[in-house]
């Protein structure tokens, strides 16, 4: 790929720029256009939005949490109510993320915006379905917000009975807030599997679907397999806070750990919900800038679907101190152990990707080398903590903490960034300043690590999770910890500041400025209201040696050798063994 | 050097709405074909998800009959077996009808399509109508969920209670009225098809309270016969299965209790002794009740050469129909079918939307896909009180 010379000779083919009126932004105008739109891409955009505003809100709530925990007996809140506030803090800060940011923000946001662009489909399967789950999300948001302005809620995000039935904080509003969102996810991935089950284009068979698709189709399995029951089990949790039907009462003969069975058979695979569209962005971002076939297509597709499946299996070893018997404990245990299996099979491949490819340093790269790093990590505290002896100890510690953050965080949320930066060009059109995108990517890493790292070493003290004061001794590894969270907060502002200054002042995003082969950088950038004319050629997605970059404009152009006319003669008007048949 | 080939300059004007396509093929769609699909799997993936939905009310079932078997079997006695069977013949037949439905718009028989999407919905109300003869006698009577369960074995039929069943009734009623003066006004406006909507569908809400009679007189039937008597001696209905359990409990420990050592069983006591002083511990309790009584019998009874038990325990104080213990079978009952009414209430809304569009004879030989969809939902509706109705009428 030497920089700025073609071929001479050779066929150039590029989208170019969209017009206005096709331009999907500004192909209809006003508020109505928007609010009513059934655009996949125009509700990407506005899931973009509200993700963001959630995750705004649950991450100045965690700001909160660290500068409580300054000091050694609390910071923030004081007076007799002080533990009360601290507990209603840390809990919507869990509930907002997992609920309205976490879940929604990959496969629905980038997903949708994503999915029929890579099939080269105008649309989503059921368009209609796919505004009614954004209202949903919005709709559930309010119930959320609800919560917060009544009572406040202050189970865990986990609502936990008998927490959840003894407290007088809202908990039916939190509850409704997290059924309604339930359903919005169970749409979404509903859309997403019958999206990519009948209307993948001619030519592209399932091994030849670009990875982000393989980890959406994964997770939308889960979405779907696994948020009913969450469904009933909220709705059994409000039926016993109105009703007291006693399930959960051992006064009326019944199980509060039930509940306990019942949550984690959802949120243990809505754990995989979170990460697995995060795998998807990475599968792509790491080949992509790397400029290098990916490497293990099929095992990458296949463990996406592995992890899926056991993902339903290991729900237990949320709860190996909630009086098991020993027995299921063990299976929980070893079955916990092979999900890594899968999750190792992917960061091997991304590392073999990686390896003598000619990796560019752009933002998004650097998004993808800084989630390689923290997830794995995460993916292997998570082994202490899969082991019964050892998780004896750290159970409800700060190890817990550190871990899932670095999962969550480190994993999703750096992965999401990554994402975004990826294709923002191709959703608004416009170019963003490298430097500052490449400095937020650093100061996320640091901040990241600067907050969680020192949170393992309290955990593996015995700094148990929730509480709001602590023993002075733990003061200096708090206090690194609340000095991290400030500048993971400056890194993400930097993100924030340096993708809005390029919707003002960003240059004109090329159709392929980053030499992708997947069918959305065949679309202008942004792309035209239906996505393309008629369905494109597929090819193979990962293949990159028809992609040239061309220096003049800025941007990677697909290059075709210079074709002739086959054959130039004539041919004669009788062929020659014509005078043999005579 | 480089030339751009696809200019975007090329007009596209109008894109997507040029019609070349029937007017029920969405524009993001190829073909028909492709269009049924996607939603024929649509619909298959939202049934699973129901199913998922039920499962963990299955599973609390499950789990909780597993822990207390006397308890659902005695309960179970509450619930009428003859309602819960026409219900089942309800719901199958409208399944048929339904079935039936999809046939009807495949072979574009209109007419057909509105007479048995109009049978499918009376056979929801009468349904629904049973049902709010089953729930009102049961709220009456105090068999409530867990926290509001107030049955009184002396006094099951307590006089006053609120009406409960002119409660129920009263948004049907409502429907009913709305539907008749629409149906009034229509025929005088002479306004064709809203009449031909409204037809059907009074007919519909008349079903509601033909289902209501129905149970009425079901009801009082079983009240005069082998119902009353029951009551007369409550006693003897809550024991009985739990006499049963006991026996056979009895008849398979026997042996072991025997051999089992005294002073382990004392050591238990003690322990169950002081958890059983609180007064939340009622499981405690009775299996403590239960242990004693066991012991007493242990040491008098004898296994003749046949298998038989002389002297084994034949009654025990313990009374399933208590809020405790009695709650959560009904817990589960109205968690159960109530989240299926709602699922039967969610049906009548979208046949109603089908009846509609048949009347419109929107539905052909290449689209008749939402009749097919729906048609699958209402099976699968249908299909869940087949194993409800098992599980909680007969199972004592």
């Amino acid at each position: 790929m030497s920089a700025g010379s073609l071929p001479s000779g050779s066929q150039v083919k590029d989208p170019g720029y969209p017009t206005p009126s096709e331009n999907y932004l500004t192909n209809s105008k006003g508020v109505l256009s928007w609010i009513f739109t059934l655009d996949h891409k125009r509700i990407g955009v506005m899931y973009l939005i509200g993700v963001t505003a959630a995750f705004a809100i649950a991450g100045l709530l965690a700001l909160l949490i660290r500068l409580h925990l300054f000091q050694p007996d609390g910071m923030i809140f004081q007076g007799e109510e002080a533990n009360n506030y601290y507990n209603q803090v840390f809990t919507l800060h869990g509930a907002i993320m997992v609920f309205l940011f976490i879940i929604p923000s990959v496969p629905a946001a980038l997903g949708n915006f994503l999915v029929p662009v890579m099939l080269g489909a105008k649309d989503v399967a059921f368009p209609r379905l796919n505004l009614c789950s954004f209202y949903l999300w919005v709709f559930g948001a309010l119930f959320f917000v609800s919560a917060l302005c009544a009572s406040g809620l202050d189970t865990g995000w986990t609502f936990y009975t008998p927490y959840s039935t003894t407290t007088d904080s809202s908990v039916i509003l939190a509850t409704s807030g997290a059924f309604i969102l339930g359903f919005s996810s169970i749409f979404t991935g509903l859309n997403f599997i019958v999206t990519i089950n009948t209307m993948r284009p001619p030519g592209m068979t399932w091994f030849r679907m670009p990875l982000f698709l393989w980890a959406t189709y994964a997770t939308s399995i889960i979405q779907v397999l696994a948020t009913p029951v969450l469904g009933i089990t909220l709705l059994l949790l409000i039926a016993e806070r109105t009703m007291h039907i006693g399930i959960f009462d051992p006064e009326y003969n019944g199980d509060p750990v039930t509940f306990q069975h019942f949550f984690w058979f959802y949120s243990h695979p809505a754990v995989y919900i979170m990460i697995l569209p995060a795998f998807g962005v990475i599968s792509d971002l790491i080949s992509v800038h790397s400029h290098k076939r990916i490497f293990g297509y099929r095992f990458i597709a296949y463990s996406s679907i592995a992890i899926a499946l056991l993902g339903f299996l290991v729900w237990g070893h949320h709860m190996f101190t909630a009086g098991m018997s020993s027995l299921t404990t063990i299976i929980f245990s070893a079955l916990t152990f092979t999900v890594s299996v899968p999750s190792a099979i992917k960061v091997f491949n991304w590392l073999a990707t990686m390896y003598k490819g000619s990796i560019s340093l752009t933002t998004p790269m650097c998004y993808a080398l800084s989630f390689i790093f923290l997830f794995t990590i995460g993916g292997l505290t998570g082994l202490h903590l899969g082991t019964l002896a050892t998780d004896m100890h750290l159970h409800d510690t700060y190890f817990v903490v550190a871990h899932f953050h670095y999962v969550m965080v480190g994993g999703t949320l750096v992965a999401f960034l990554g994402g975004v930066f990826h294709w923002w060009p191709k959703m608004f059109g416009k170019m963003y300043s490298e430097a500052g995108g490449r400095l937020s990517a650093l100061l996320v890493f640091a901040g990241f690590n600067l907050t969680f790292l020192p949170q393992f070493i309290l955990g593996s003290r015995g700094m148990p999770r929730r509480y709001a004061t602590y023993d002075p001794e733990f003061a200096a590894l708090h206090q690194m910890s609340t000095w991290g969270s400030m500048l993971l907060g400056f890194g993400l502002l930097v993100a924030l500041i340096v993708l809005l200054r390029s919707l003002k002042s960003g240059k004109r995003a090329p159709a392929n400025p980053w030499g992708g082969a997947t069918l959305e950088w065949e679309c202008t950038s942004p792309p035209p209201f239906y996505n393309f004319e008629r369905a494109p050629a597929v090819g193979d997605p990962y293949d990159f040696s028809d992609l040239e970059w061309e220096a003049d404009n800025e941007r990677y152009v697909k290059v075709e050798p210079a074709r002739e006319i086959v054959p130039e003669t004539q041919p004669e008007k009788e062929p020659a063994h014509a005078e043999d048949s005579k | 050097m480089s030339t751009i080939e696809a200019s975007p300059e090329v007009g596209h004007d109008e894109h997507g709405h040029d019609h070349d396509h029937p007017p029920f093929l969405a524009h993001h769609f190829d073909t028909p074909e492709q269009q049924f699909d996607s939603g024929k799997l649509g619909i298959w993936l939202f049934l699973v998800t129901e199913v998922l939905f039920f499962s963990g009310m299955f599973c609390a079932y499950a789990i909780f009959r597993a822990l207390r078997p006397e308890v659902f079997e005695g309960c179970s006695q509450f619930l009428n077996t003859k309602l819960g069977a026409i219900n089942t013949g309800v719901l199958l037949f409208s399944s048929l009808t339904m079935a039936w439905a999809v046939r009807c718009s495949q072979l574009e028989q209109h007419k057909g399509l509105v007479g048995t999407l109009a049978a499918t919905l009376s056979c929801a109300m009468i349904f629904l109508g049973v049902k709010a003869i089953e729930y009102s006698h049961k709220f009456g009577m105090g068999l409530l969920p867990a926290g509001l369960f107030f049955y009184d074995p002396s006094n099951p039929h307590p006089t006053e209670h609120p009406p409960y069943l002119a409660y129920i009734c009263a948004p049907f009623a409502v429907a009913l009225v709305g539907v008749l003066c629409w149906l009034v006004f229509s025929a005088v406006a002479g306004k064709k098809f809203q009449f031909a909507v409204a037809k059907p569908l009074s007919v519909v809400c008349l079903c509601f309270f033909v289902g209501v009679g129905l149970g009425m007189v079901l009801e009082s039937g079983e009240e005069s016969a082998d119902h009353v008597d029951t009551h007369a001696d409550p006693n003897g209905l809550a024991t009985a299965p739990v006499m049963l359990e006991v026996e056979k409990a009895a008849a398979a420990e026997a042996a072991p209790a025997i051999a089992a050592s005294g002073a382990q069983v004392s050591v238990d006591e003690g322990v169950l002794e002081i958890l059983a002083t609180d007064p939340t511990n009622v499981g405690v309790k009775s299996g403590l009740n239960a242990l004693e009584q066991q012991t007493a019998a242990a040491g008098t009874s004898t296994v003749t050469g046949d298998g038989e038990i002389l002297g084994a325990i034949t009654t025990t104080e313990v009374d399933v129909m208590t809020p405790t213990t009695a709650g959560v079978f009904f817990s589960i009952y109205y968690c159960m079918t109530g989240i299926h009414a709602i699922h039967i209430l969610a049906g009548i809304g979208v046949l109603v939307w089908l009846l509609v569009r048949a009347v419109r004879q929107d539905f052909n030989r290449q689209y008749f896909g939402p009749v097919d969809y729906v048609g699958l939902y209402w099976h699968l509706v249908d299909l869940i009180w087949i194993y409800l109705f098992p599980l909680l009428y007969l199972i004592r």
